[in-house]
């Protein structure tokens, strides 16, 4: 065993040396292990390692039922729960071809909206810390707290939610629902202003930001950088536009695109991202129709045998997830695409020769979150 | 033996001369050095204390929290817990690391910022050695300091200690440069080195107004260079938790911890000090020429409160720093020194010298 750790992992340079940056290390934000070549401080290659949280959650899929599975895309990406369980019930859904109630669409796209704002606010919190900037952390985690509480109170949980479920929801919304998302509108539409004001007008903050990990449109697109960390370089990959679902295609939003590709493009796209976000849950909080929370559906759901895909945009990027069905109430093959996954791939390109505290800024403007990249 | 809180010479004195009455003359001294020594102790733990519970109340008020509320009333006790906890901490010995430098470096560090407060006059008459070149001599043995760190990093066997240690070596060398000649600065106008004379030419008014522009501008390179020194955020880059884990006391544990710990809150209390005396006139009360009445209201508040309200202020200021900005990077720590402040330094003794030369001054 310790043979296999200390195995040479890239041969050494002169005056170069290895350290690890992690399993246990403040800015991974978990037990990521990166491999990193220095010279001095200057970074000249970045190995990830990856397996530390490794739970096979692909392979439990394959001895659940599909309800269940639900419950396990849940702990990917545990920013956005809603997101990853929303992929799981579009695929059962597109499989059975069940029409979902209007109603559900609405909610469902209301939600991945405002979990895709607390997502984006604990990156905020974890971006300004991982730069040194701890003040962020607590304005950032105050904030996202009025989101929880909202979700606590339609459904019980303020992490791992499970709230959806092939065909609809597990339950109605809360009668308060409404009027607490439209109140949290109003509230973070001024205290976002204060974000700008702490970071990103901050002179040694752009210094820190302004081309630093500078990654090219085809460098994202070799590397399918997608989600916020591609729209930064350029690439429009955006899920809810090219292949809508849920209601998307009936609100109006922008995509945010900027070309620079640098660490402060990422930062940018994000917290443009969290004003589109707000936008298109004003257009569809007032607008959510009566009805049914849930279709009809059988208990015990068995996808007709056959091979299905479906993909959304989850707050880090493109979540696929490709599933494999011989007709029996569990699948054959489950396997995620997961967007940290894949744009952990690009870190080792992007951030070399630059300093250690550069490879920090660069990883943390990835938002990477390590159960995603392991599962 | 008459114990005036406006004026502690005589006081000093006749406790001075009541132990020479006494004891044999060598002995006489010795026991007023252990005296000394024994209440700048006390005074360092207690004001080393003090600092942390202010740091963690003033940080929790930046960031929307309460901060220490359970040990003692407003969790005044809460440090002094720590500080207990700290000592009954096991010492973990690191494998392969030098176990004679190891030991060594948290002592290094605590006797450079002790050497140096001993020089801070805090009241009339209240100030354990007077040097006639006491700015010079505070500047030299602040800097000592980094021997320590950087001891504490090489020792360690650890690479992230290194980086750590090596980042503040780079940087606590080139803003000494911008320390000392800011200082200098003010040396050109009040035309000597000793801390009592400093204090005593600002009777009629601060420095930072005496001065004009270049005291104002000498005085903001102070704070930021010294801010720098202190190795406290927003260049807190030989700690710098989110790279570096803690830099270079990672591999310390317990009271050599709390060595390093201790050092950082007293090495900002003394640049405060330092700031206070120099350009904020030290424990001498405001005055504005002309106005007697108002002179003499500020007279009766005694210089010890004047010096610690000044420095508290200065204080309150760094750590306002502190939990604003994000971090520096060690190339545009090293720019900002080299490229700006040190240009700007230079600039201003020339402008100061030029002022004093024309009688400009107030």
């Amino acid at each position: 065993m310790k043979e296999i750790i200390n195995l040479p992992v890239h041969s050494i340079e002169e005056e170069e040396y290895h350290i690890n940056m992690g399993p246990q290390h403040p800015s991974t934000h978990g037990v990521l292990r990166l491999v990193v070549t220095l010279q001095g401080e200057t970074v000249k290659k970045v190995q990830p390692h990856c397996g530390y949280i490794h739970r096979g959650i692909e392979k439990m899929c394959e001895k659940d039922t599909y309800q269940q599975i639900i419950h396990l895309t849940d702990r990917m990406d545990y920013l956005s729960a809603h997101i990853n369980n929303h992929a799981v019930c579009l695929l059962v859904e597109g499989a059975l071809e069940v029409e979902v109630p209007e109603r559900v669409k609405y909610i469902r796209t209301i939600i991945d909206e405002l979990n895709r704002i607390a997502s984006h606010q604990l990156w905020w919190c974890s971006f300004g810390m991982d730069l040194g900037g701890l003040t962020c952390f607590f304005y950032g985690l105050r904030d996202r707290e009025h989101i929880l509480d909202i979700f606590e109170e339609s459904f019980g949980s303020r992490l791992l939610h499970s709230y959806y479920t092939p065909g609809g929801l597990m339950q109605d919304i809360h009668p308060n629902f409404q009027k607490r998302t439209k109140d949290f509108i109003k509230y973070f539409r001024k205290k976002i202003k204060d974000y700008d004001r702490i970071l990103s007008g901050n002179v040694i903050f752009e210094n820190r930001s302004q081309g630093i990990g500078v990654m090219s449109k085809e460098l994202a697109i070799n590397y399918g950088v997608t989600g916020p960390s591609g729209r930064a370089s350029g690439w429009a990959c955006d899920i809810r536009k090219k292949y809508p679902y849920g209601v998307y295609d009936k609100v109006d939003f922008k995509e945010i695109l900027r070309t620079d590709g640098d660490t402060y493009a990422r930062y940018m796209v994000r917290m443009d991202e969290m004003r589109e976000s707000m936008k298109i849950i004003e257009q569809l909080i007032d607008n959510i129709p009566e009805g049914d929370y849930t279709a009809k559906m059988k208990p015990i759901i068995k996808l007709p045998a056959g091979e299905y895909y479906q993909r959304v945009e989850s707050a880090r990027g493109e979540l696929g997830i490709y599933c494999i069905s011989d007709g029996n109430k569990t699948p054959l093959r489950m396997k995620f695409r997961t967007p940290s996954f894949v744009n952990l791939g690009v870190l080792d390109k992007i951030s070399r020769d630059m300093k250690i505290a550069d490879l920090v800024a660069i990883g943390a403007s990835l938002d990477l979150v390590i159960p995603d990249i392991d599962r | 033996m008459a114990f005036n809180i406006y004026d502690f010479t005589s006081f000093n004195q006749s406790i001075d001369e009541l132990l020479y009455e006494w004891l044999p003359p060598f002995w006489a001294m010795i026991v007023e050095m252990t005296i000394i020594g024994l209440v700048f102790l006390l005074a360092y733990a207690i004001v080393g204390l003090l600092l942390v519970y202010a740091e963690r109340k003033v940080c929790a008020f930046m960031q929307n929290r309460i901060g220490p509320n359970r040990v003692g009333p407003y969790g005044i006790f809460q440090t002094i817990a720590d500080f207990i906890k700290l000592l009954m901490k096991e010492l973990v010995y690191i494998k392969d690391s030098d176990k004679l430098l190891f030991n060594i470096a948290p002592f290094i560090v605590i006797i450079a910022s002790f050497m140096a407060i001993a020089a801070i006059p805090f009241a009339k008459g209240l100030h354990a050695i007077d040097f006639d070149i006491g700015i010079m001599y505070v500047v030299a043995v602040s800097s000592l300091g980094v021997v320590g760190i950087l001891l504490a990093g090489w020792s360690s066997n650890n690479k992230y200690s290194l980086i750590g240690a090596m980042r503040s070596g780079a940087q606590i060398i080139s803003y000494e440069l911008s320390v000392g000649l800011s200082l200098l600065t003010i040396v050109v106008l009040a035309g000597t080195m000793q801390f009592s004379q400093v204090v005593e030419l600002q009777s009629t008014g601060w420095f930072i107004f005496k001065g004009h522009i270049p005291a104002v501008i000498a005085f903001i390179v102070f704070l930021i260079a010294s801010t720098a020194e202190t190795n406290r955020g927003p260049f807190d880059l030989a700690e710098a938790e989110s790279e570096l884990t803690a830099g270079f006391h990672t591999e310390y544990s317990g009271i050599k911890f709390a060595f390093f710990f201790l050092a950082e809150y007293m090495n900002m209390f003394i640049v405060a000090s330092i700031a206070a005396t120099v350009f904020l006139g030290g424990w001498m009360p405001f005055h504005i020429s002309g106005l007697e009445g108002f002179n003499h209201v500020m007279d009766f508040i005694p210089p010890l409160i004047w010096y610690i309200g000044k420095t508290a202020f200065i204080i309150w200021l760094m750590m306002l720093f502190k939990w604003t900005f994000p971090r520096l990077r060690i190339d545009q720590l090293l720019n900002l020194e080299w490229k700006y402040l040190l240009p700007i330094n230079l600039v201003n003794i020339l402008i100061m010298a030029f002022i004093v030369l024309m009688g400009w001054h107030f």
